[in-house]
């Protein structure tokens, strides 16, 4: 069985392992949309009124 | 009628699924996900007429000619419609999905019947609080509910009810999965429509918990406790849950699209690892999407909304093109293995056409595929974007991918839902047979007639535009179309909803048999079914030539776009 795991390809692998998916899809759109974002909106300066 | 047993290796036998085994597919079928699946159904079609009927208040109102609705109760109810048609009947329809996907396909029982109730409860008590307070009219903020606009502390409670809840539902998902698994209910990799489920129950982790993130402290400013969050940071947070509530439904429907092949046509997919690397890329990518809201916002550099909405968000849409491709092409394939090879589309002209289950997830995905792709790319462009933003284009696109696609394919999903899991067979099936086409030809029309009245720069969730006194009557015509188009449409949910309750009430029972077969695809009499050899071009050349088709109307579309932005801002 273990050998059999071991042949499996790197995709193969990740695709069955439901938690390392569920880790990798809360992580990538978290600091690629989220936390960049809001990065972004936490260094604006505040506008000067005219 | 009987419990699942496997028998160990020790010669001990052990109960895996005391559920029933179905008369038509052989499966079983856990009674605890069986009641938790009916109850979610029917509170979702609830949820769906509830919607529908608000949708049809407002197609009446858009139709400047009819103007139905006074302007306060059109914004009480576009508030009405998006949450009952954009989260609760998708959310409820797609726990249900969910409870079903962990548990048959794997041979397996749910984790827990209470979480399952505590899910319900929660969903079913935060719906019918928002519902409650939007009618009573103090949350007339819209869907969005974009800051400073203030609605009343349980409209924002009940929000957070139906997140938290459907959360719940989604751990009590994972949790099964985890004891399938370890009980070795199935051997080997999940089946694809698992795969799928799964797919789609990540991205509503990472979509509750933007719900949560934004809902809470927007609940705790409404009752006074805490200062008003800051609004773009609003903005950016909720369409992590607004826009990516949509993508959970982009991946259940694909799912339920691989489903509906296989068991109208006996389509299997053709290339099981190309499928669930698509899943992937939606899981990785699909929820950067969101950027596209706010692509004109001031506050956010263009290098983010370009990565977001551009690079990485293409890797999402190639999933979608390799399902938009993989589906029929595997339905082309079972078709013409069963004798129907006759020129490019004759798979596609002696397809089980009367089948609800087929006619609905046919016109889903074509509708889908086409309108909601093409426009969904071209808007979702940054340039182009500055010409449509906030006008009827953009829920002309969304109306045909979650409506015309997501709505189109559960109800779809719903004509052998209610046979295998109610135990009824539908009544006025000359009725169902007509349904899809009813409803899928009223949101096209609904949704072209939104998206040339957008070109044209009307807006959207405006309640009036003649006081502008800029619109002529080719806009007007097209808002006409609208009105039209929404009353197609509700005429076919209400049918949905009168042929799913009726059959309840007075369909058939089917304990103990199968249920009455729509009509799939079989193979004609004195042809054998034969098997195509893998890596045979030829047995996908006919949607080979829809894909060209789908490039060309793209290609068009899209140029068209940039020559309309160039139109607005000469370079001279």
């Amino acid at each position: 069985m273990n050998d059999e795991t071991e042949k499996k390809p790197a995709l193969q692998r990740l695709m069955d392992n439901t938690w390392l998916l569920l880790a990798l899809g809360v992580i990538v759109p978290f600091l690629s949309y989220t936390v960049w974002g809001w990065i972004e909106l936490s260094l604006l300066k505040p506008a000067l009124l005219p | 009628m009987s419990a699942i047993v496997q028998t160990l290796v020790d010669g001990t036998k052990k109960i895996l699924n005391p559920g029933r085994v179905c008369a038509t597919t052989g499966l079983s079928v856990c009674r605890t996900a069986q009641q938790f699946i009916k109850l979610n159904a029917v509170s979702a079609v609830v949820f769906l007429l509830i919607g529908g009927v608000a949708a049809l208040l407002l197609a009446l109102t858009r139709w400047q000619t009819v103007h139905l609705l006074n302007a306060e109760w059109f914004y009480r109810i576009v508030t009405l419609h998006g949450l009952n048609m954009l989260i609760f009947w998708i959310l409820f329809m797609e726990v249900a999905i969910l409870y079903f996907c962990c548990t048959t396909p794997l041979n397996s029982k749910l984790f827990s019947k209470k979480v399952a109730w505590v899910s319900f409860g929660m969903m079913l008590t935060g719906a019918l609080m928002v519902d409650y307070i939007i009618l009573q009219g103090q949350a007339d903020v819209m869907m969005t509910s974009y800051l400073p606009l203030l609605a009343h502390p349980l409209f924002y409670l009940g929000i957070i009810l139906v997140a938290v809840g459907t959360l719940i539902g989604v751990f009590n998902f994972f949790a099964t999965l985890y004891i399938a698994k370890r009980d070795k209910t199935y051997e080997g990799s999940v089946p694809l429509v698992t795969f799928g489920a799964t797919a789609a129950a990540i991205i509503a982790v990472v979509t509750l918990l933007h719900g949560a993130i934004v809902m809470i402290p927007t609940f705790t400013y409404s009752m006074g406790w805490t200062p008003q969050p800051d609004p773009m940071w609003y903005r950016l947070i909720w369409w992590g849950l607004g826009h990516q509530s949509q993508q959970v439904n982009v991946c259940a429907m694909v799912s339920v699209w691989y489903f509906l092949a296989s068991v109208t046509t006996g389509a299997r997919p053709l290339n099981e690892a190309v499928c669930r690397t698509a899943f992937v890329l939606y899981v990785l990518f699909i929820n950067l999407a969101s950027a596209h809201h706010l692509l004109v916002d001031p506050g956010i550099g263009a290098t983010w909304k370009i990565w977001n909405t551009s690079y990485a968000m293409y890797l999402a849409v190639l999933a979608s093109m390799i399902h938009g491709f993989t589906v029929p092409a595997s339905v082309e394939v079972a078709m013409r293995e069963k004798g129907y090879v006759r020129g490019l589309f004759g798979w596609l002209t002696s397809a089980p056409w009367g089948n609800p289950g087929f006619s609905g997830f046919f016109l889903s995905l074509v509708i889908f595929g086409f309108g909601g792709g093409i426009t969904g790319v071209t808007l979702g462009t940054q340039q182009i974007n500055i010409i449509a933003h906030n006008t009827l284009r953009i829920p002309g696109h969304f109306h045909v991918t979650v409506v015309g696609g997501t709505t189109l394919s559960f109800m779809a999903l719903a004509f052998y839902v209610i046979p295998l899991i109610f135990e009824k067979d539908f009544i006025w099936r000359k009725a169902a047979r007509l349904q899809p086409y009813l409803f899928g030809i009223g949101i096209v029309m609904l949704a072209v007639g939104m998206s040339f009245a957008g070109s044209m720069g009307v807006p959207r969730r405006s309640w009036d535009i003649d006081v502008a006194g800029v619109y002529g009557p080719a806009a007007h015509l097209m808002l006409g179309f609208v009105g039209v188009g929404g009353i197609i449409a509700f005429v076919g949910l209400l049918l949905f909803v009168l042929l799913c309750v009726g059959t309840l009430f007075f369909g058939k029972s089917t304990k103990g048999r199968a249920m009455t077969d729509w009509g799939v695809a079989k193979a004609p009499a004195g042809v054998a079914v034969t098997r195509l050899e893998e890596h045979d071009l030829s047995a996908t050349k006919g949607t080979f030539a829809m894909v060209l088709i789908f490039l060309a109307c793209f290609a068009v579309y899209y140029f068209a776009n940039w020559k309309a932005l160039a139109d607005v801002w000469p370079v001279r």
